[in-house]
């Protein structure tokens, strides 16, 4: 993953808009405050839709997507909302493009949307969408609140995927099943596999966030605060 | 900062409007799109119990120069109406006797005059949430030709496989439906891994999706059932036309 982040800043280096503080908006959620495993938000839709690549990466999409816009938005209007009623314009917001992104692939991608049924809709009451909106694009101009929810977003997708890699690999013996890059590695290699069941439930997926928390604090030697 | 509640009013009200007016928008926008995403979806559905669709295959001209649709009643008989337009969930909260079926009649690929498959359409309840299917009989009104299963929130891996697993729905291929003039339907038993080929109204069963199978089993003698009179019908004429 740290070649992705060094791609892309290499990348934006010779944009303006892309400035060191910027940067750190995009990179810093991949990591150091991921939004799942450090902030510990948006863990029960990280347990539900990771059964399965294909269905996590739309996901990924969906609520990264989601997160930009609705933090861009409501970062463009944050000056004329009333305090007293913010969530429930943040609310609004939110599904606001949820709604729409729903629609769309009702029309145009109907196996996606038959795919991901309800877990379109969960999006609205994911956490990490609300927390960043509170978070960061209440206080902060569109373009960094667009980036931060664009960041928080791949992080989201990046411990999503690491999750729905190990759980179909391991729980049914296949990579991106249902895609045209499907690969079954135990069938290919002649090994004999039996799927893991645990792993195919969600006690198995908090089972492995729980030891991904455990390997990144591990290694970036974080410390609870007193 | 403190606002007066005018404000706020007048604020809540713009937004309401704002985004009830957007959503109001895109949705008469994506109507027609949605909807014929949903019909070329049941007709897929319909095509894909018997027979394999390819990249290269338009299914709506599969569709229409092979299938007829129509509805019938309990008693097997044709009645007023558009196969499309049943609401299959709907009719299944009615009485059995009361309810209007779908058929989809699809006649041999080579003399269109000659009718091939019967596809009845089944609605049932799985572990977590509905679960549908479509049911392709062969000619003789008895034995089934394939299934294809539809659900809404069955557990991915395990009871979502008699959507995504060829191994299991293919399982039907071959059983039949009646023993002699009794129904007894097909049944999904507990357990995976034995050997049923022999006999003609039971099926391996998915290990970790008994629940499931349960459920799949009650839909389709449910819905057996529901459409008793009408294949029994087909047998008869099957059984003249073989004399």
């Amino acid at each position: 993953m740290s070649t992705d982040v060094l791609d892309l800043k290499e990348e934006k280096k010779s944009e303006a808009l892309f400035s060191k503080k910027n940067r750190q908006l995009l990179s810093n959620p991949l990591d150091s405050d991921n939004p799942v495993t450090v902030q510990i938000l948006g863990i029960c839709s990280a347990l539900a839709v990771t059964v399965q690549m294909k269905p996590a990466i739309y996901m990924a999409f969906g609520l990264t997507f989601v997160t930009a816009f609705s933090n861009l938005f409501i970062s463009m209007i944050r000056n004329s909302i009333p305090s007293r009623i913010r969530i429930i314009v943040q609310l609004a917001v939110v599904s606001l493009w949820v709604i729409l992104v729903d629609e769309l692939l009702r029309a145009y991608a109907f196996d996606v949307s038959k795919q991901l049924s309800v877990f379109v809709g969960l999006i609205i009451t994911n956490c990490i969408v609300m927390g960043r909106l509170e978070a960061y694009a209440m206080a902060n101009k569109p373009w960094p609140s667009f980036l931060d929810g664009v960041g928080n977003g791949l992080g989201y997708s990046a411990i999503l995927l690491i999750l729905a890699t190990v759980r179909e690999l391991f729980g049914q013996g296949s990579i991106m099943k249902g895609t045209p890059l499907e690969v079954h590695p135990f069938e290919a290699m002649n090994l004999p596999f039996t799927g893991n069941g645990v792993l195919m439930m969600p006690a198995g997926a908090c089972i492995l966030i729980g030891l991904l928390i455990w390997a990144q604090r591990a290694r970036n030697g974080y410390r609870e605060e007193a | 900062m403190q606002r007066s509640n005018l404000y706020i009013l007048i604020y809540t009200i713009v937004l309401t409007v704002v985004c009830g007016v957007v959503l109001a928008v895109t949705k008469q926008l994506l109507a027609p799109a949605q909807k014929m995403q949903i019909e070329l979806d049941r007709k897929k559905n319909i095509l894909l119990t018997f027979m394999e669709l390819k990249e290269s295959d338009d299914p709506l001209k599969i569709y229409s120069s092979r299938v007829k649709e129509y509805v019938i009643n309990f008693e097997g008989e044709k009645v007023e109406g558009n196969a499309g337009d049943i609401n299959v969930e709907k009719q299944s909260k009615k009485p059995k006797k009361e309810r209007l079926l779908p058929v989809y009649e699809i006649s041999s690929i080579n003399d269109s005059s000659k009718t091939e498959f019967y596809v009845i359409q089944t609605w049932g309840k799985g572990l977590w949430d509905v679960i549908s299917s479509f049911v392709s009989v062969r000619s003789d009104g008895n034995t089934i030709n394939g299934v294809v299963f539809n659900h809404k929130a069955e557990t991915p891996g395990l009871g979502a496989r008699i959507k995504d697993d060829p191994n299991v729905y293919k399982r039907y291929k071959g059983k039949t439906i009646f023993e002699g003039d009794q129904l007894v339907s097909v049944e999904m038993k507990k357990g995976e891994g034995k050997d049923y080929s022999d006999k003609p109204h039971e099926i391996d069963g998915m290990s970790g999706a008994t629940l499931t199978g349960k459920g799949v089993n009650a839909m389709l003698l449910e819905y057996t059932e529901c459409y008793q009179k009408f294949l029994l019908k087909r047998r008869e004429m099957y059984k003249m036309a073989a004399h």
